[in-house]
């Protein structure tokens, strides 16, 4: 077997090290080997996306993503979002809107929905629930994610208006 | 399991002769299989760094880097022209969002899963497929290409870099599938290409053991009582055959509309 080795990577915008084997995926060096349990293993099987993070700002599987190919890029997980104790907007949204019963599927949610509003700063609903088909949520039925990615839309450009 | 990860292409190369060796593109294929254990590599060389992706268009052909993403493909302006459409078309309904922010066209051929899109359209389109190993290089069509389920021309020891598509001025394309509503994947998908000159093809996929052209020089709706079609506990073969039609006639009628500038 190859031996473990140290990996540099950048996470919520630290450099962290950790120890991996080549096989080693991605969810399992956060949570395992970081203590980043905030990205969850739901499926396994690349379906589910309640492991999605981020890596140079676009939504992967950290499931389906070797620890070693993230290697040089920047990982965001949902730990890197609020700053300073106050809630990133997109998290406000889900709170304020009922974006989440159990909040199984919700860092999933709020990282893909993150890269969506970089890329459509004001998406109508079926581009959003385009964009969620990778995140399962099993509790609320979508509508009120729905809702929530909308508000969090309003926000984070009325946010740059300011 | 090793993981390399070479600097340039022809250390790939070099990295993939060695016995059992894979190339790792997105990973979006390859991982999955190998959670599964049916591919158990000894190493993987890690491609995906190498500069092997891009859109580039010359006056008479599309040359698509294999790294290219879904992603990329769907939001290329390149490919907004009706005799490309279908591969902007296609790539968009591929997976979900982090899916197509990874997976690759070299990768998902070089799989060559049955159902999955991208196959027919390479068939329909009229690809070459570029294989480079540490020997040397050579182009295969798309026809050639593709052999049975999960297998393919490619080598043991050759990488995909590069797919070519030849433009046809004026034509139309479209793709259209039915999908399983779960997993996304093609029960019934067809690539349709139609010229000024009349001529028109269609290549289905999710029908069989892998994608393939419809032959015929009229309608290739025509051939499909004669295609060889499986079925499943999703679709019978007699629905499957119903389904490829009703794609087929949707994707031919839609390539139209491009070619004609009356869609939309």
């Amino acid at each position: 077997m190859p031996a473990a080795r140290q990996l540099e990577l950048v996470i919520n915008g630290e450099r962290r090290s950790v120890e991996v084997e080549p096989r080693t995926l991605l969810v399992h060096a956060l949570r395992d080997g970081l203590g980043l349990t905030g990205t969850h293993v739901g499926c396994d099987t690349s379906q589910c996306g309640a492991c999605t993070v981020l890596l140079d700002g676009r939504a992967v599987k950290s499931c389906t993503m070797l620890a070693v190919q993230a290697e040089g890029a920047e990982v965001t997980t949902i730990e890197g979002f609020a700053r300073n104790d106050e809630l990133h907007p997109i998290q406000r949204a889900f709170v304020e809107h009922h974006g989440l019963q159990c909040g199984f599927c919700t860092p999933g949610m709020i990282l893909t929905a993150s890269d969506l509003l970089t890329r459509a700063p004001d998406p109508d609903d079926a581009t959003i629930r385009r964009a969620l088909r990778g995140n399962f949520c099993r509790c609320t039925g979508y509508q009120s994610i729905v809702d929530s990615v909308r508000a969090a839309a309003t926000a984070l450009r009325e946010g740059e208006a300011a | 399991m090793e993981h390399v990860r070479p600097s340039t292409l022809d250390e790939a190369l070099e990295g993939l002769a060695a016995p059992d060796a894979k190339a790792l593109a997105g990973g979006q294929s390859l991982l999955p299989v190998m959670k599964l254990r049916i591919v158990r590599p000894s190493v993987l060389v890690d491609i995906g760094r190498l500069e092997l992706g891009g859109v580039h268009m010359s006056e008479n052909e599309l040359r698509l880097g294999a790294l290219t993403t879904w992603d990329e493909l769907e939001s290329a302006q390149e490919l907004e022209r009706p005799a490309l459409a279908a591969l902007a078309e296609c790539a968009s309904g591929i997976g979900d969002l982090q899916v197509r922010n990874r997976g690759t066209l070299g990768g998902s051929l070089a799989h060559a899963d049955p159902a999955s899109d991208m196959p027919a359209v390479v068939l329909a389109l009229g690809a070459q497929i570029v294989l480079r190993a540490a020997t040397g290089e050579r182009t295969v069509s798309a026809e050639e290409f593709f052999l049975g389920p999960f297998t393919t021309a490619l080598g043991p020891a050759e990488l995909i870099t590069e797919v070519v598509f030849p433009l046809v001025e004026g034509s139309g394309s479209a793709y259209v599938k039915v999908e399983h509503p779960a997993s996304g994947f093609a029960l019934a998908g067809a690539a349709a290409v139609v010229r000024p000159d009349g001529g028109q093809s269609v290549a289905l996929t999710g029908m069989g053991g892998q994608a393939f052209l419809l032959a015929s020089d009229a309608n290739p709706v025509d051939a499909l009582p004669d295609a060889e079609i499986y079925g499943d506990r999703f679709a019978p073969v007699e629905y499957r055959r119903h389904l490829a039609g009703v794609v087929a006639r949707r994707a031919l009628d839609r390539a139209r509309e491009r070619m004609e500038g009356t869609d939309e």
